[in-house]
């Protein structure tokens, strides 16, 4: 296993895990989330072929109530 | 008159749509989704508000899930076009940032631009805003940009190609109203863009009498959510800004210092 940093917080995650297997981990729709990578925005089309590793900061955001 | 020329009188009919980059709108209420109680509560006073532009913020996904979820899971985006901010950001990097995620939803290059200056009036950092809206306008974006009630900032944010600017009637979430007309009329006058009064409008009258300046629009978000109920404040709103747009467009009397007989002076018996 390997350490990633998913929204700020460490996570566990085996190594060759790519973005589109941890939003699945997650149990997130890709559809309604945008995905930083390393501060990068990751287009949805590259998801599956994207690896995370270990030290890689990913933040998953999304549309909330705001004003 | 025939009762059939009476239906035809409502407001939207005696009103113009009006266009920000290449979207029309015939309703010049927007509003928020934030603070609500409910998100069934927020649905239907957005429904109430008879607003079609709605905005939205990003931010991170709750993993533990126990908070709420996403807002296109009670949102449905094909009814309602979303502006996603960048509330919250405190520097041009960050709301550039925001911005840039927004888009990458794939729903629009909109963006409605907010770089705050300060926690405790949560007024605009306004060489913040400029310096994000020129590298966001650059990139493609349509750069709708909360900015205060200043003209001088105002023609700059228009210099630098914002499809609208949105000065404030008061501090965000204050509902303290229209603090300086003239210069909200200033803007107006001097601006080509359309010009949107965001933050600040409490109640009714406030949206009528911002309104009554001239502006294109409205956006607010506190004085729905926070009323004791939301979907008549909601329908309060949409009429106060139609009441406010009829009156602006009508025209007002003179004020005048001294009372006018409505009734002849003439005629009277003896």
């Amino acid at each position: 296993m390997m350490t990633v940093k998913v929204n700020g917080e460490p996570r566990e995650i085996a190594p060759g895990t790519t973005v589109s297997v941890l939003l699945e981990g997650l149990g997130l729709h890709p559809r309604l989330i945008v995905v930083e990578h390393n501060r990068e925005i990751l287009d949805r089309t590259s998801f599956d072929a994207t690896e995370v590793r270990a030290g890689d900061s990913i933040e998953l955001v999304h549309f909330v109530g705001g004003g | 008159m025939s009762s059939q020329m009476v239906e035809k009188i409502d407001a939207v009919s005696l009103d113009s749509s009006f266009v920000i980059a290449d979207r029309t709108f015939r309703s010049r209420l927007i509003v928020g989704t934030g603070k609500y109680r409910t998100n069934d509560e927020m649905v239907r006073a957005i429904e109430a508000s008879g607003a079609e532009m709605v905005t939205v913020a990003v931010r991170r996904v709750d993993l533990d899930r126990s908070k709420e979820e996403g807002i296109l899971h009670h949102l449905d985006p094909e009814r309602y076009f979303l502006l996603p901010n960048t509330a919250g950001c405190y520097t041009a990097e960050d709301a550039i940032r925001y911005a840039r995620l927004g888009r990458a939803t794939g729903m629009s290059d909109w963006v409605k631009l907010e770089v705050i200056g300060d926690e405790r009036t949560l007024l605009p950092d306004v060489a913040a805003t400029l310096d994000a809206a020129k590298v966001l306008v650059a990139e493609g974006f349509q750069v709708l940009a909360y900015t205060n009630e200043d003209v001088i900032t105002a023609l700059r944010l228009e210099d630098v190609g914002c499809a609208a600017v949105m000065p404030l009637a008061s501090p965000i979430g204050s509902g303290l109203g229209l603090v300086n007309p003239y210069f909200i009329r200033e803007i107006k006058t001097r601006l080509s863009c359309p010009v949107i009064v965001d933050a600040g409008v409490g109640t009714a009258s406030d949206a009528a009498l911002t309104m009554e300046q001239g502006v294109d629009g409205i956006l607010m978000n506190t004085a729905l959510a926070e009323a004791k109920d939301p979907i008549r404040m909601s329908l309060a709103m949409r009429l106060g800004v139609q009441a406010g747009r009829l009156a602006f467009l009508a025209g007002r009397m003179p004020r005048r210092e001294v009372a006018v007989p409505s009734s002849p002076v003439t005629g009277m018996i003896d």
